[in-house]
């Protein structure tokens, strides 16, 4: 059976790479091409889109197991550079949380707080080779005797240590503004009274999840740039959600899919894992991720196609609506007016401030290209799609 | 917690007052002398980091220059740490100058130091703490 032109499947995309005539380009000049030449001739030149994307995300985390001690221990507590770990696992089995701020931190006490240290910082530490404090603390068991551990540890001498991020890469998200009178520390950065500027968090046209709208082309098992090293998606992320309203071109308008990711973090690069902390707000940790998205048909040329003028996201007044838990959209505005510097909102030009990388999401696009003309990655296949709606 | 770096010069008068023990009984302040010297004529100049609350630094600071003495804040430079700065561009929200500015289209976060006023409002803004206060330290010398 003749197949349609352009089809082809992630198998045939791997014999292309091995046989180095595969035809990689990023999403920005997946944009152009689709521009110039339609998605019909795009889907027949263009083998695989890479996407980037480089921001704080909160919920992100690493399971570490540090390895017995002598005498053992069954530890019930543990702290990391003095950032408590969720311990409540096996032995010697922790889990630190990027937002988790340092015991001693004065908070928001004194507002807004700097939030100078905590588990983003302490992930960001040990990627980047550094020595880091464990201490552990135990009730003893006939078995595991020990009820004090204080050990310098370094991440080639943990015998387990992984990436496991819940929720990342989210599919398009609010720009921010603040209509109350007074300065406010958010998430979202710092947002000035009477909408003085406009803050958002997507690459926009480089994103990932901006690129394959219905998660026609990943899913569980599909191979990612993750911390600057190979890692994997693992299923969608703890507040993914595909019912949302959607534009003319199937691309959501507000929060919508997301992603669990999970990498090894001995391959990690600090440059892509970096502790982060966000005044009067908390700590964090900026990942960088990067998808690559095959060009299985005309229908994901035209996907990985879109440009920022199609992109669009809703306005959330964070001064008053959202911590009511009323938060609804003032308007929409397009990735290309965001990234402009101004945007038009009820009749005044508003700044516009980003606070996710573009640079680096580009060069991580680049990464992932390089990455896969060379030869060295290939693309993996699905195993489990993750949950998606009609189109 | 509030920090700053301040001289004090002290007219002669007061060479001789506890100033200091005073600022950390009756305020509650904290402090790291970097230099002092008394010159020949009897004035005073010290060089000191003051910590503690910023109410109790502004009183601490009224009750000084009661005594006559002058009290100003140290120049302070701020510099961009390069290998720290991830060109977010979170900081371009509270830098009022412009010194912070973002290159398009390439979306690349520039640091233009000589508009910088050292208002420091972009170093706790930094997600990532690239903008460090560094001290002039030509005073000290
Ligand atoms: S906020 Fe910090 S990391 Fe982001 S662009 Fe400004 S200086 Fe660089
Ligand atoms: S110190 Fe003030 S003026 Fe200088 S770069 Fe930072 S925010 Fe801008």
């Amino acid at each position: 059976m003749a197949r349609k032109k352009g089809t082809k499947t992630i198998k045939e995309i791997n014999r292309r790479i091995k046989e180095g005539k595969v035809v990689v380009v990023t999403a920005d000049e997946m944009a152009e091409i689709v521009k110039r030449k339609g998605p019909t001739k795009a889907a027949m030149e263009v083998d695989v889109v890479t996407t980037g994307t480089f921001a704080p995300m909160c919920s992100s985390g690493a399971f570490i197991n540090f390895g017995h001690s002598k005498p053992a221990i069954k530890a019930s507590k543990v702290w990391l550079n003095d950032v408590p770990a969720y311990a409540g696992l096996a032995a010697v089995d922790i889990y630190i949380g990027a937002t988790e701020p340092a015991e001693d931190d004065p908070l928001n006490r004194v507002h807004p707080g700097q939030f100078k240290y905590g588990g983003g910082h302490v992930i960001q530490d040990l990627v980047a080779g550094k020595k880091v404090a464990l201490r552990a603390t135990a009730y003893g068991t006939d078995c595991y005797p020990n009820r004090k551990l204080n050990r310098k540890i370094t991440l080639s001498d943990l015998p387990y240590a992984v990436l496991l991020n819940p929720r990342n890469a989210y599919q398009n998200y609010n720009c921010a503004i603040n209509l109350s009178n007074k300065t406010i520390y958010t998430y979202m950065g710092v947002l000035k009274p009477r909408a003085g500027n406009a803050n958002y968090s997507t690459s926009g046209q480089l994103s990932p999840l901006l690129n394959d709208p219905f998660y026609l082309t990943l899913g569980m098992g599909t191979r990612i740039f993750l911390g600057g090293a190979k890692g994997y998606i693992i299923g969608p992320g703890t507040q993914h959600n595909p019912n949302v309203k959607r534009g003319k071109t199937g691309v959501p308008l507000s929060p919508a899919g997301n992603l669990m990711v999970m990498g090894d973090m001995k391959e990690m690069d600090p440059k892509w894992i970096v502790g982060v902390s966000m005044v009067g707000y908390g700590c964090s940790l900026a990942v960088g991720i990067g998808v690559p998205i095959p060009v299985l048909n005309e229908e994901m040329a035209r996907f990985t196609g879109v440009s920022d003028e199609e992109l669009f996201t809703q306005i959330i007044d964070y001064g008053n609506d959202y911590p009511k838990g009323t938060a609804h959209s003032l308007g929409l505005v397009s990735y290309a007016e965001l990234k402009s510097g101004t945007m038009k909102f009820n009749g005044k030009d508003v700044p516009t401030v980003p606070m996710s990388s573009y640079l680096r999401a580009l060069e991580i696009a680049r990464i992932v290209k390089k990455w896969i003309e060379s030869g060295e990655f290939l693309l993996t296949e699905p195993q489990v799609m993750i949950p998606t709606v009609k189109r | 917690m509030y920090s700053k770096m301040v001289t004090l010069r002290f007219p002669p008068e007061v060479v001789n007052e506890p100033i200091i023990a005073n600022l950390v009984k009756k305020f509650d302040l904290t402090f790291n002398i970097l230099k002092a010297t008394i010159y020949p004529r009897k004035e005073g100049l010290a060089v000191m980091e003051l910590r503690g609350h910023k109410k109790n630094f502004q009183r601490g600071v009224r009750y000084l220059k009661s005594l006559g003495m002058k009290v100003e804040s140290l120049g302070q430079d701020i510099k961009r740490d390069e290998e720290k700065c991830f060109h977010c561009g979170a900081c371009t929200a509270v830098c009022p100058t412009g010194a912070l500015y973002i290159k398009r289209p390439q979306m690349e976060v520039l640091f233009d130091s000589d508009k910088c006023s050292a208002c420091e409002m972009c170093v706790v803004a930094c997600p990532a703490r690239a903008m460090e206060v560094r001290l002039d330290r030509s005073l000290l010398d």
